[in-house]
């Protein structure tokens, strides 16, 4: 009896992250549009989007190859997974150790792979410059992330994602400069890696300067569909990923029953609601950086997030 | 009843008569076949032996004195935890090697260059990993270095080649001179060569720091350690693609075999400052050997930059384990050993993997120019597919094994703040970092590896003509992939097998993970970090084909071939595709211009000209200018200046002998 519980608070969160992850990109998208004086598309249009595609037939290259019609799946799964991990609203789910932060960081690395792979495979010039790029972008941003889960594993003795969550959520914590830092960096590593000003802009497809878009411009149909929901659940992963270490409040225990479960799911809800007001702010508030900008951007994050733990290292207490 | 290890001995003894026998017959027809089949069933035999040793009596030592070699020495030979591991490696990689050999040699085109040799190359590595006193092991370490040598210079044609041949022998005979005056060391005084000897004496730390530093030019140069790797990139390439699997795979292992056993066996004791070097020079190595291979446009030699790479990423988990060792930590130690030999065995399976793939495409299209391959997805459906795998693995991304073990190095470096001296604790985060940029950096290179190659559209017309390989080769690599896959899902299976040589090295071991619940790994404990390689696989394959499933039902699964899009801009010719330079061009300017003095230059014609566009591309191999060119100019500067030496008068000559006989008397008068 415990375990079907278990089992169904688990499938829960990884239902609700999949349900609330289009809401969280039109939420962003409304309110930049709100902050633009624009009337924006409605908060449900990502989903009607998706569903869109998926019934559209698709178009395929003429050489693509069995790998590009696979990849949209794989990302997709290995994103699911990931986000699924991270404690949104209980912590201790009963597959919660099935992953600790650095395979969570892996998995999102396995999906970027394949769709770096899938950008090349049709073998025109938009999808070479789409991968180049993202490889680039990646290989700073995520030492950078390893380096901020150093920072967070020291802080709180464990990579155990459920583990920091607690350590975070209780008193033992209190100011310390690393975990000032490593919230700065992550926050840098989590525009970056989902692609939104001023490291790319999710907004347009014809500009030299593009990434993410650029990997994904032969896809069509359901397996546009599938690639942009990995995109959402992308992005509600870093905002999970931060609240759930930064802000734990709200957060409730595996075993802690309905009404709290409740609670908690308002409180998330929350906390993504503000990240997306804060996100939208910032991206009207700054202008996309040339792409040989991005290195130094990032490297402020390496660089911090290396202080950080070296901080770390040489007193537990800062 | 015959012991494990004369068998072993036995086999060794086989591998050199099938090698003297392949001269006879290796021009033959059939030599090929008989050879490889002949290696196949000895190596096979061995690994099945060793294997079942390191399961039923891993902590059994076997020692055995033949009447062979220095008369009042004799040759020892010894089989304990960590030679049983490493002979795993080395037989498997022979039994491998052999099968893959079975399909690829039918292309050779001088099978009596290689033959022989092939056999006895596998018989040295088995020595070495064998031989318990310092002349057996020297001996069995020179002739594995002679016969991968005759194996580099196969095709001393082909253009580079005997260049390559040459460092490599300067390169291998330097490494060999190391070990010698280490082991000279050692032996103390005394002068016993046995390693039960030099076990028991121990040594000062004078001696210590003198053998730590002899080791690693010695091990480190066979290996690949920079600033001593100039060799391998281009020697191991350059032998036939089975050959340098075997190479990289396993003959870099058997010099770290040659590492640990010095450093956590011989020498006693280590000192905490030792490991500083240890991780210092493998984090140089990470990071340099995969910003090489990113440079790369030759798959062989992008590889063989890519081994330099893993070579880092064992030597920072030994330097760590060394400092734990060194702080008696000993389950922090017996973490990181354990993270270092388990990448050792994850090397060797998906570098052997990429070279066969490797192989494959220069037997399908002649080509290992990237540059001019591409679109092989299509021509090569399952040797791409597999080559898929080991991308994979090598860039350390779940759920294949590569990942397992750089997750155990940094859960490794994540224990390493509790180290008492201060220069670890500041260097640890750093060499944290280092790994982790390599590891995202391998990820990019095998991007671009296996992207440029394989993906896209055809480059040349060798590359839209190419066919599938022969079932051998493909055998071979899909028992690889198979095993890269099998020890990602079930890691708890390899650490347990590695415990016994942690127990017998330091006297710790890692929790039993076999018993954890569902199969995950626990380093420590379940609340601290754990890993399940098993589940992630499952849950991706079930979200993804539960994905697949539901929408091909209901929604749709109607799809329809077009041209590609591209924005609109139909890319008429494949040149106008990305390749490989252009592809690292973004990371070349972010870390090229520090670590090579890379630089760009672009002429364009003024407007009206007919010139072309010109974009130039300059790289330098900073470690070759710096360290070598020099040495070589100086060498080259004197034999200059000491030729003229032999174009004197006889007068000359009289007088050159009168004053050195002056001088030797001086000397003689002089010396106290």
């Amino acid at each position: 009896m415990a375990l079907i519980l278990e089992l169904t608070v688990q499938g829960a969160q990884m239902g609700l992250v999949l349900l609330l992850a289009p809401l969280l990109t039109g939420f962003v998208r409304k309110v930049k549009a709100k902050l633009q004086r624009r009337q924006g598309p409605s908060l449900i249009q990502p989903y009607r989007d998706l569903l869109r595609l998926m019934r559209k037939e698709v178009i395929l290259a003429d050489n693509a190859s069995w790998l590009f019609r696979a990849t949209p799946y794989l990302i997709f799964a290995a994103t699911w997974v990931a986000a699924a991990l991270i404690p949104t609203f209980a912590t201790g789910l009963t597959f919660s150790w099935t992953a600790d932060l650095i395979a969570i960081v892996a998995l999102l690395g396995s999906a970027r792979f394949f769709l770096a792979l899938a950008g090349m495979d049709v073998g025109t010039s938009f999808g070479g410059i789409g991968s180049s790029r993202e490889v680039m972008i990646a290989s700073l941003a995520e030492p950078a992330m390893l380096l901020i889960v150093f920072s967070l594993a020291l802080v709180a003795g464990a990579t155990q994602l459920s583990t920091i969550a607690s350590f975070m959520g209780s008193s033992a914590v209190g100011l310390r400069v690393s975990l000032g830092m490593s919230l700065i960096a992550i926050i840098m590593v989590a525009i970056a890696e989902n692609a939104r000003i001023p490291v790319d802009n999710p907004a347009t497809h014809l500009e030299l300067t593009m990434v993410h878009e650029a990997m994904v411009l032969e896809y069509s149909g359901r397996h546009l569909a599938m690639v942009e929901l990995a995109a959402f659940l992308k992005l509600l992963l870093y905002v999970s990923l931060i609240s759930c270490v930064f802000v734990p409040w709200g957060l409730v225990t595996a075993t802690a029953g309905p009404a709290s479960y409740g609670l908690a799911v308002v409180a998330y809800i929350g906390k993504l609601a503000v990240a997306g007001i804060l996100l939208a702010v910032f991206e009207t508030a700054t202008a996309k950086m040339r792409v040989f900008r991005v290195p130094d951007f990032l490297g402020a994050a390496l660089m911090l997030a290396l202080l950080g733990t070296l901080l770390l290292f040489v007193s537990r207490s800062l | 009843m015959i012991s494990d290890l004369a068998i072993l001995l036995w086999g060794v003894a086989a591998l050199l008569g099938v090698s003297v026998l392949s001269i006879a017959i290796s021009r033959r027809d059939l030599a090929t076949r008989l050879v490889y089949a002949a290696t196949l069933g000895i190596s096979a035999a061995l690994f099945v032996i060793v294997t079942s040793r390191l399961i039923t009596a891993p902590l059994q030592v076997s020692a055995i004195v033949l009447p062979l070699g220095l008369p009042w020495i004799g040759a020892h030979f010894r089989l304990d935890a960590l030679s049983t591991f490493f002979l795993i490696v080395v037989n498997f990689g022979g039994a491998i090697t052999s099968l893959y050999g079975l399909g690829y040699g039918r292309h050779e085109s001088a099978p009596h260059r290689v033959l022989p040799f092939f056999a006895a190359f596998l018989a040295g590595m088995n020595l070495v990993v064998l031989a318990a006193d310092a002349f057996a092991f020297l001996l069995s370490w020179e002739f594995m270095s002679l016969a991968s040598w005759a194996l580099v210079m196969a095709h001393h044609r082909e253009q580079d080649n005997a260049r390559a041949g040459y460092i490599y022998l300067v390169m291998a005979s330097f490494g060999t001179l190391a070990l010698l005056l280490a082991f000279g060391l050692m032996s103390g005084p005394v002068g016993n060569y046995t390693f039960d000897a030099m076990r028991s004496t121990g040594a000062s730390p004078l001696v210590a720091t003198a053998v730590l530093v002899l080791t690693l030019l010695g091990a480190g140069s066979k290996a690949g350690l920079v600033p001593l790797h100039v060799w391998l990139p281009l020697a191991h390439p350059a032998a036939p693609s089975h050959v340098s699997a075997l190479m990289s795979g396993v003959m870099t292992k058997v010099a770290v075999y040659a590492f640990i056993r010095v450093m956590f066996d011989l020498l006693g004791e280590p000192t905490w400052w030792s490991s500083i070097i240890v991780l210092f020079l493998g984090g140089l190595t990470a990071v340099l050997g995969i910003l090489h291979a990113l440079m790369e446009k030759d798959l062989k030699r992008l590889l063989a930059y890519s081994t330099i790479e893993n070579i880092g990423v064992i030597f920072v988990s030994l330097g760590l384990a060394l400092a734990f060792k060194a702080n008696g930590m000993g389950w922090a130690a017996a973490l990181a050993l354990t993270a270092a030999l388990f990448h050792v065995l994850n090397h060797s399976i998906f570098k052997s993997l990429l070279f066969f793939g490797a192989g494959a495409v220069l037997t399908a299209t002649g080509e290992r120019n990237m540059e001019k391959l591409g679109g092989l997805i299509h021509r090569m459906p399952v040797t791409s597919f597999v080559f898929l795998v080991g991308s994979v693995a090598i860039s350390a991304l779940p759920p294949f094994n590569g990942f397992v073990s750089e997750w155990l190095a940094f859960q490794a470096v994540l224990q390493s703040p509790d180290l008492p001296q201060w220069g670890l604790k500041v260097m640890v985060p750093g060499i944290g970092g280092l790994l982790a940029l390599s590891a995202a950096l391998a990820a990019a290179c095998f991007v671009k590896a296996f992207g440029i190659t394989f993906l896209g559209r055809p480059r040349s017309a060798a590359a839209e003509q190419a066919r599938e390989v022969d079932r051998y080769s493909l055998l071979a690599m899909f028992v690889l992939a198979a095993l890269c896959l099998l020890a990602g899902v079930l890691p708890g299976l390899v650490i347990d097998g590695l415990s016994p040589v942690m127990l017998s090295l330091i006297g710790n071991r890692m929790p039993v993970q076999m018993a954890e619940p569902w199969l995950s790994i626990v380093p420590i404990a379940e609340s601290r970090s754990s890993y399940n390689g098993l589940l992630v696989f499952l849950f991706i394959a079930i979200s993804a084909s539960l994905a697949a499933l539901v929408i091909h039902r209901f929604a749709s699964h109607a799809f329809r071939r077009g041209p590609a899009w591209g924005c609109g801009f139909p890319d008429v010719t494949p040149a106008t595709q990305y390749t490989a330079v252009s592809f690292v061009q973004p990371i070349r300017r972010v870390f090229g211009t520090f670590a090579f003095r890379a630089r760009e230059r672009v002429e364009i014609p003024p407007p009206g000209a007919t010139a072309p566009a010109r974009l130039t591309v300059e790289v330098h191999d900073v470690i070759w200018e710096t360290f070598y060119q020099p040495i070589t100019g100086a060498i080259g500067f004197a034999t200059e200046k000491l030729n003229h030496l032999q174009f004197l008068t006889i007068r000359r000559y009289l007088t050159l002998v009168f004053l050195y006989l002056i001088s030797l008397l001086l000397v003689l008068v002089l010396w106290p």
